[in-house]
């Protein structure tokens, strides 16, 4: 340290007064974020213990809002579809964004360019791209029904079918977010060291030996880190449902936040929908601490 | 997933050239087959703005504007008032984008510098929390201030996006730059704003235009925030295109057509600064554990 020049009691003080001075720097911010985020947080908490619908008096219930969702079977759907539409969102970008990365890790003519176009679509807003897959989507002259045409197979009812509904939506997300696993594991690769490879080649090893021996485990942190990442934001899905199908047909696509959107801003129930975002939270953190726990022991010494 | 297998470079260089040629098609088909869907759709929006609605709708599709028209972009501006949510966006996303980095780089250099990592731990809670949270306490608060229907609140309401990932990518920023040069201006007497505006500050200008830029971006983007508060005279773009457009006019050639000047923007910032978006997307995400 160059503090060391000093005198020892002079260089502490200088130091703390130095730390001080640096949280300075950060109370501005501290002072927003309590406002924005930290301050609604608390209020939702204190809100889910109340029955109030705007326009009336609010009048306290304790877990009373909890316990009716609990009971609440259109809530649970809402969890059911949220948790179906997370599993296929996370797996598909997971398989094909690190096939992508792999693919992006060689060097070849026109990568930089092709990788830009190929992240563009993480970029593009969602709401504008969404309004162009209502449009594929659409049975008669939509262009997904011709595309499957030209290769034999029969039209489909897309975001029309209840069953189907879901799957769908999905394969926008994956549209979506595959460009972003892609970059984080890409993240992986470029950090691999070159000596396994070597010692294994002379070896004789196939590249599939290679890839599933050498690259897959060291490489798995961070798709596991994407896998994170695509679950919090597959669970908190919103834009693209509520202008695809608003949680239709029926309720077939309706995930937690579209629920919690219709009893919030459709029936201003706000002590259930407070109520909605707690137990919501819960699952996120639940989810995203599980996966960590998976990274800790996948990680390599 | 022998896919990425096959892609690997070939260790042997004695294989026959015809196997080589064939590792190499195949190569550029899985390169074609993965960047072709984000190619596809976007052509496809474009052909949609540029055909007249009787091509839009027929059957096989028209997939090629013949002639191409620019009729739809004329009518979203005529019969929208486009041009003010347009202003509405850039207002909203700038000025939360601003008012981010004037508290955001300080705070990314104090953590940094402090090592504060539960600050940053705090930053990844805000956002795995989803967005329409914040909206219920906000929606309050602004009634209560008569701050609703106001560009004012939808400001404040995006600071919940830009100023995590402003902080977020700063702090990371500054902790790669060297301590060394700091350490010598406050030896040689520099106040720690001065170290900061002198010395921290213009090292640390790639990681600042990586953080406006994505910060930008995603409060352009951003959706629920404007649906839920701004009213007809607030809204931005992304709100406009779905309420005013879907509900007022079903025809596809101006949806697509408005769809494209929404995100056109944003496409355009990506493709400029792809690779720093690259670097910091990718740095981002690794530390995002």
């Amino acid at each position: 340290m160059s503090t060391s020049v000093m005198l020892p009691a002079r260089g502490a003080r200088f130091l703390a007064r130095r730390r001080r001075n640096y949280y300075l720097f950060i109370a501005p911010a501290l002072l927003v974020v309590g406002a924005v985020i930290i301050f609604p947080w608390l209020y939702t908490l204190w809100m889910s213990a109340f029955d109030w619908t705007i326009g009336s008096a609010a009048h306290y219930v304790g877990f009373g809002n909890y316990r009716k969702l609990f009971t609440n079977q259109r809530f649970g759907e809402a969890v059911l579809h949220t948790f179906y539409f997370t599993a296929l969102a996370v797996a598909a970008p997971l398989v094909l964004g690190t096939a992508a990365a792999m693919i992006f890790h060689r060097e070849f003519p026109f990568r930089g360019v092709l990788r830009g176009v190929f992240i563009m679509p993480m970029m593009a807003t969602p709401v504008a791209v969404a309004l162009v897959w209502t449009m594929m989507f659409h049975p008669q002259q939509g262009v997904l029904n011709y595309l499957l045409s030209l290769v034999g197979l029969p039209p489909s009812l897309w975001v029309y079918s209840p069953t189907l509904v879901i799957p769908s939506l999905v394969l926008v997300e994956v549209w979506h977010w595959t460009p972003l696993v892609m970059l984080i594991v890409l993240g992986g690769l470029a950090a691999l060291p070159t000596e396994p490879y070597e010692s294994a080649r002379l070896d004789g090893a196939s590249e599939w030996q290679l890839f599933r021996y050498i690259t897959l485990p060291l490489v798995a942190p961070f798709i596991v880190v994407a896998a994170v990442i695509r679950t919090i934001d597959a669970l908190k899905t919103f834009d693209t449902i509520y202008v695809i199908t608003g949680g239709g047909p029926g309720t077939a696509s309706e995930t937690i936040n579209l629920y919690l959107y219709l009893q919030a801003f459709a029936f201003y129930n706000i002590g259930t929908a407070s109520a909605v975002v707690v137990v919501f939270f819960v699952i996120v953190l639940a989810l995203a601490l599980l996966l960590l726990h998976v990274r800790e022991k996948t990680k390599w010494t | 997933m022998d896919l990425s297998a096959a892609l690997r470079r070939d260790a042997r260089p004695s294989r026959p050239r015809a196997k080589r040629w064939l590792r190499q098609t195949g190569f550029w088909l899985s390169v074609l087959v993965i960047v072709s869907p984000a190619v596809l759709v976007f052509l496809w929006m474009l052909s949609l703005s540029l055909k007249n609605e009787i091509d839009n709708l027929a059957y096989p599709p028209v997939f090629i504007p013949n002639p191409p028209t620019f009729d739809n972009f004329l009518q979203v501006f005529e019969q929208n008032s486009i041009g003010r949510y347009l202003w509405n966006s850039i207002v909203v996303s700038g000025g939360a984008t601003l008012a981010a980095l004037l508290i955001g780089v300080p705070a990314g250099f104090g953590i940094a510098r402090v090592g504060a990592k539960r600050l940053i731990v705090l930053i990844l809670i805000a956002r795995m929390t989803p967005a329409l949270s914040y909206l219920i306490p906000l929606f309050a608060v602004f009634q209560f201030l008569r701050l609703n229907n106001t560009l004012t609140a939808m400001v404040i309401t995006h600071l919940v996006i830009t100023v995590p990932i402003i902080v977020y990518v700063m702090a990371g920023y500054f902790e790669t730059l060297p301590k060394e040069l700091e350490e010598a201006a406050l030896i040689d007497g520099a106040s720690v704003w001065s170290t900061f505006r002198y010395v921290a500050l213009p090292l640390a200008r790639p990681g600042t235009v990586v953080g406006t830029i994505l910060a930008f971006i995603f409060s352009w983007n951003n959706f629920v925030f404007g649906a839920v508060l701004a009213g007809r005279e607030t809204r931005t773009l992304p709100v406009a295109v779905y309420n005013v457009l879907t509900f007022e006019q079903l025809a596809w050639g101006p949806l697509a057509a408005a769809a494209i000047i929404v995100t056109l923007p944003v496409l355009l910032l990506t493709i400029i600064i792809q690779k720093e978006i690259v670097v910091g997307l990718t740095h981002g995400g690794v530390k995002g554990g």
